[in-house]
């Protein structure tokens, strides 16, 4: 008797079948590992999506790090299985356009309303998600980098707590005033900027300050040996070397926000996505400013945001679109920058009720927003990641005072040039 | 089928030394004038190579073949998009050869190679006469020696990176008690690659006790007992008896001690992703990060070969060299 349930069993699969390949279903690879909170939400999201949107279905598949995210997105293309949707850094566009890859959103927005949807995000997220007149991302999870400072340590060394140094001057004299020394020991740093991982990062926003930009447009140039470049890594070397106001050597990213907590150092730049993570965690009052001025003021954008892959249907790619719209609707987009601490990516998100609610609790949250007018492009161009090494290196090899700073940079230069000769 | 049965019992799970004796039974059990007629000889040979077949599946797809492929890809350009790879020839050998990180990985490889592994086979073999004494808490000395080889080498890494951290981790804490100022061990070009050192030497010594211990345990007890009554030294007996007779387990150890020093790099990517500037890169990592960052595959497939070329270089020179200097039972 069991053939035959098997028998029935399958007719009813047969004929319920044509009502199930109606829906489309969109793969959706997605930047965190499995089972975080992070995760929960993004589920919540999909199936929020799917109730509002009958014969849409999300799958959303969970990757790693940005980088196991790309490794496994580009593999899966190789071998003809691309995602639909994915969420990857902003700084791998180049990188996924050379690898014809993902899809221009410009020739799917065809209403007025899609063309309207398209400009409603701040510009500075937008100068990484397009190039050559074509838009090719949608900003989703973005930060900056901001200055976090400890209260009680401003207090302790005659600092008015409640004012951060605003300038690269005022920077070195509060971190003179705030490293503590006995003997030839260092209890307290005045200030620590990370230097492993993704250096360039928080090197531009002492390129930015000093008013000159790294690369151009098109991602075909850059520009390391500039003057006003090799003066921004001097400053930043000399923080460590001549002032003495910061650890020798390069500065672990991961460890930073540690040694903010156990106060040895009173000042770190790290991103605006671990605002939750220090408001958690600091056993202390601590403030967020701005990163300091110098010629200028600013920082980079960083974070990801939502490709298309090629190789889509008309239809998955219409239902791709409804989906990227719906995740960044002002009420959303609020939701999200305040469940995680990344910047709500458009203007009038902050203007919903509950973004206003949190930044009257919270008013640190809105430091990353006021910052975005100064802010620019994060170091992207063409063969990124082999660029970026080029930058790296010699930024590791200046802070450990193997190379000078003006060795470092042409150095860095030449390599960039010759990785991008081939792009012109 | 008297044969087949026979091969089928042979047991597989003997200890090295006892291989040369049991491979001789093998091949008088095989030359053994037999009556079976030709079929059934050709039915042993269907039954044996069916037995290999799983083996040499696996084997051929995820060892051979792409060894093949590395080798092959090795002479074409990257494929990039619309462009598909084209042929050449020695033009990624060429820009290797002209590659100053290639030359730096290659270097730290060696220095890491020659440092941790004489330091985990001497460490492995002093933690395995001391806990092979009859000691107080021995169980509980072989464990802590362990413990290190059970753990994951990702999570082993995230909390060494804590221990290395500059003036509260635990490396400074203590060196602070002695008066040594506070150091950035894994920011500094000199410091950072002698702390991966440490790292694996902590990690692979307790593996290797393992295999220490077991040929110690298998040393007949007679021979210490004779020793003692010739009046021979604890250190004299070490040398000339114990020492020699573990040389196989040496040899093993070796080997895996080698193959380790090139191929675990997980430890580098939580802790100094290669940096300060490339002080801290290996071979291996590098393949990594031309392969899966640079997405150069063509250029990783050489940097592979070369990996390859070194690893197969070292083994056959071991199994040649070494093992007919080494005595058997």
């Amino acid at each position: 008797m069991k053939w035959l349930a098997l028998l029935v069993g399958g007719a009813v699969l047969a004929l319920a079948s044509p009502a199930v390949a109606a829906d489309v279903e969109l793969s959706f690879y997605y930047p965190v590992a499995v089972g975080g909170p992070i995760t929960k939400i993004i589920d919540g999201y999909a199936a929020d999506f799917e109730k509002e949107n009958p014969g849409i279905k999300i799958k959303a598949i969970y990757a790693g790090t940005y980088q196991d995210t790309l490794v496994k997105a580009l593999t899966a293309l190789k071998s003809g299985e691309p995602p639909d949707i994915a969420v990857l850094l902003s700084t791998d566009m180049f990188t996924l356009i050379d690898e014809d890859a993902v899809t221009p959103f410009d020739p799917l927005l065809t209403s007025d309303a899609d063309k309207a949807w398209a400009k409603s995000f701040y510009p500075a997220f937008m100068e990484n998600s397009q190039t050559g007149g074509k838009t090719w991302g949608i900003p989703f999870q973005r930060s900056t980098i901001v200055m976090y400072w400890n209260k009680d340590a401003f207090k302790a060394a005659g600092l008015n707590p409640d004012k951060a140094p605003d300038n690269w001057d005022e920077l070195v004299a509060y971190g003179q005033k705030l490293t503590k020394r006995d003997g030839s020991n260092v209890s307290q740093w005045g200030v620590e900027i990370p230097s492993t991982g993704f250096p360039y990062w928080l090197f531009q926003g002492l390129t930015t300050a000093n008013s000159v930009r790294l690369m151009n447009d098109a991602g075909t140039e850059t520009y390391f040996d500039k003057p006003a470049v090799i003066e921004a890594l001097r400053y930043w070397v000399d923080l460590s070397r001549k002032e003495k106001i910061q650890p020798t050597g390069t500065i672990e990213w991961g460890t930073t926000p540690k040694d903010f907590f156990e106060r040895k150092t009173a000042i770190m730049w790290t991103t605006t996505g671990n605002l939750t993570n220090v408001k958690t965690n600091a056993p202390f009052p601590f403030g967020v400013a701005m990163l300091p001025a110098h010629n200028g003021r600013g920082s980079p954008t960083g974070g990801g945001n939502f490709y298309l892959f090629k190789k889509m249907t008309a239809d998955k790619s219409a239902a791709a679109i409804k989906f990227i719209k719906w995740m960044t609707m002002p009420e959303r987009a609020a939701d999200w920058g305040i469940k995680t601490g990344y910047i709500a990516v458009r203007p009038d998100a902050w203007e919903t009720p509950a973004m206003k609610q949190y930044v009257t609790d919270f008013p640190a949250a809105a430091v990353a927003r006021d910052q975005l007018k100064y802010a620019v492009a994060e170091l992207s161009t063409h063969d990124n990641q082999r660029v970026t090494k080029a930058l790296n290196d010699g930024l590791q090899a200046a802070l450990n005072g193997t190379k000078t700073p003006d060795q470092a940079m042409k150095d860095a230069q030449q390599e960039a040039a010759r990785i991008l000769r081939s792009y012109k | 089928m008297s044969i087949e049965g026979d091969l089928l019992r042979e047991p597989s799970g003997e200890g090295g030394r006892q291989l040369p004796r049991s491979a001789a039974h093998v091949v008088a059990v095989a030359s053994r004038p037999s009556h079976v007629g030709l079929g059934a000889r050709w039915t042993t040979h269907v039954n044996g190579w069916l037995l290999l077949l799983p083996a040499a599946v696996l084997l051929v797809t995820f060892t051979h073949y792409p060894a093949v492929a590395t080798f092959i890809g090795s002479f074409f350009s990257t494929p990039k998009g619309a462009r598909p790879a084209v042929f050449v020839g020695l033009d990624n050998y060429q820009a290797m050869i002209e590659d100053p990180i290639f030359w730096q990985a290659l270097r730290n490889n060696i220095i890491y190679a020659t440092s941790t592994i004489p330091l985990t086979i001497v460490l492995a073999l002093f933690m395995a006469v001391a806990v092979n004494a009859k000691l107080v808490g021995r169980s509980f000395m072989r464990l802590a020696f362990f413990t290190p080889t059970v753990l994951p080498m990702i999570a082993v890494a995230n909390i060494w990176l804590f221990f290395y951290s500059p003036g509260y981790g635990l490396a400074d804490q203590v060196l602070s008690l002695f008066g040594v100022p506070a150091h950035n061990w894994l920011g500094d070009e000199h410091t950072a690659l002698v702390c991966l050192i440490v790292v694996a030497v902590w990690k692979d010594a307790g593996f290797f006790m393992i295999f220490y211990l077991a040929a110690l345990q298998q040393m007949s007890p007679h021979l210490s007992e004779a020793a003692a009554l010739e009046g021979a030294s604890r250190w004299y007996f070490f040398r000339r008896v114990t020492f020699p007779l573990l040389m196989p387990t040496t040899l093993f150890v070796l080997i895996n001690a080698i193959i380790n020093s090139f191929r675990l790099v997980d430890h580098i990517i939580v802790m100094t992703r290669g940096g300060p500037n490339n002080t801290t890169s290996l071979l291996l990592y590098y393949i990594y990060e031309v392969g899966f960052k640079f997405w150069d595959t063509a250029f990783a497939a050489t940097l592979t070969v070369v990996l390859l070329v070194l690893l197969a270089a070292m083994a056959l020179s071991q199994f040649v060299f070494l093992d007919r200097r080494i005595h058997y039972q």
